[in-house]
């Protein structure tokens, strides 16, 4: 799970162009959107394509995402429950 | 009765230093290369970061360059922003058609898909200051940037509009540079600064760059210059340049005698530098003649850094001994003309007055 956990960093900060920001700098638990890492509803639609393309995983409802994509803690638990 | 119009201020981004209004060519970046990339500013002094993140290159340069033009001019906001691109955002059309063809046309993401239009820029700085005025793009090849004065021209010389903000602007890409390089367009070997002129070879140094005036039909407190007329011509017979040159300036009750200066778009490119070397030894034979591509390196807008060589000797009074093509010097310039063709097609004429 830390290994899918730092690899979901890593992705979120090379997909969605985070420069200033490092893997250290995101707690497992920080809020990914909001007040947390500041992502908004584009990056909420890069993550649901990372989700279908990297780990074969398709959101039926966009919905669900808000849950999801809560912090870097939903998001491994959730494909790590789901992947293909 | 038309109102003139002034060049109220200006913003560059470019191969050279001209993000730093401070500076007039003093500390030149050098090269021996086919491609030149711009002198990059600290975007972060003008872009918050989590805006920064989703801008393509050419958006990123355009919002320095407006946002100088627009501090130099003392405005908050104008009534129009008119943007000329050959490319618009090419580097965002090129990684969202390679993600189509790469991902078997699944998984297509927003973020580049948003910027691979040619309104990009314009769009982008308009949602910055808030302007719901006209906002306009000229994709028209070499043409672009004077396409988008032209329009800019008129709207406030019917006084449709008191201000204007005018870019031209042109990001290099890999897959663009490599295809043109393919077709011969771009330099087969690097060339220096010094040497790009008179290379003797095929095809050009390509550049980027991006470059924004506000144009205002009221004198400002740091007006550069005043745009008399211009000229767009998508083909004309090489032996008929020098007669609609003159034509050209016979329109404006002038003749070349009346000029203090010519700035020539040549590119090095042996196939079609002649249509400039023609006119230096018969019209303009007697004008001091300048030129700037061999800074700024070739690209569909880099009449914009004419432009802004232009606004910078009416300012300064001073011309840069890296511009100047002849012995003649130009004493005190009161009047300056911009000519440009990209491989034979698409010239232009560009006449500014110092006002």
């Amino acid at each position: 799970m830390s290994n899918l956990k730092l690899e979901l960093k890593e992705k979120i900060i090379e997909q969605l162009n985070l420069e200033d920001v490092s893997v250290d700098e995101i707690a497992d638990n920080d809020p990914l959107f909001g007040d947390g890492l500041g992502l908004d509803s584009i990056d909420a639609l890069e993550l649901i394509v990372m989700l279908d393309k990297d780990y074969g995983i398709k959101l039926a409802d966009p919905k669900e995402g808000r849950k999801i994509f809560e912090s870097i803690d939903t998001m491994a638990a959730y494909i790590s429950a789901n992947k293909a | 009765m038309k109102k003139e119009v002034y060049i109220n201020s200006i913003g560059s981004v470019s191969v050279q230093k001209t993000f730093d209004s401070t500076q007039f060519l003093e500390d030149i970046v050098t090269y021996n290369d086919t491609t030149l990339k711009v002198v990059d500013p600290n975007y972060k002094e003008y872009i918050p970061p989590a805006a920064a993140r989703r801008m393509a290159k050419g958006i990123k340069m355009s919002a320095v360059s407006s946002k100088n033009a627009m501090k130099e001019a003392g405005l908050q906001n104008v009534d129009a922003i008119i943007v000329g691109t050959g490319l618009g955002c090419l580097g965002d059309s090129e990684k969202f058609v390679s993600d189509i063809i790469k991902n078997d046309e699944q998984y297509l993401t927003p973020t580049r898909f948003i910027q691979s239009s040619h309104n990009t820029v314009a769009g982008s700085i308009a949602l910055d200051m808030g302007c719901k005025g006209h906002n306009f793009t000229y994709v028209n090849a070499s043409i672009s940037f004077e396409s988008s004065l032209w329009d800019a021209k008129l709207q406030l010389q019917a006084n449709e509009a008191t201000h204007i903000l005018v870019g031209g602007v042109d990001e290099m890409v890999d897959h663009h540079v490599d295809t043109h390089r393919f077709i011969g367009h771009v330099k087969d070997k690097p060339v220096t600064m010094e040497e790009v002129l008179s290379s003797n070879t095929k095809g050009a140094v390509i550049g980027e760059g991006s470059h924004f005036f506000v144009l205002s039909n009221k004198k400002g407190k740091s007006t550069y210059s005043k745009l008399t007329s211009i000229g767009i011509y998508n083909t004309l017979e090489k032996d008929k340049i020098a007669d609609v040159i003159t034509g050209f300036l016979k329109d404006n009750e002038l003749s070349v005698q009346d000029l203090d200066g010519v700035i020539l778009g040549n590119n090095g490119d042996v196939e079609y530098d002649h249509f400039y070397t023609n006119l230096c030894s018969s019209i303009f034979d007697n004008t001091p003649q300048l030129v700037f591509k061999h800074l700024s390196g070739e690209y569909d807008t880099a009449t914009g850094f004419g432009f802004w060589l232009a606004n910078k000797i009416f300012k300064t009074g001073e011309v840069p001994k890296i511009v100047k093509l002849n012995d003649k010097n130009i004493t005190e310039p009161k009047r300056l003309l911009l000519y440009n063709q990209y491989r034979g097609r698409n010239h232009s004429l560009v006449l500014l007055e110092k006002c």
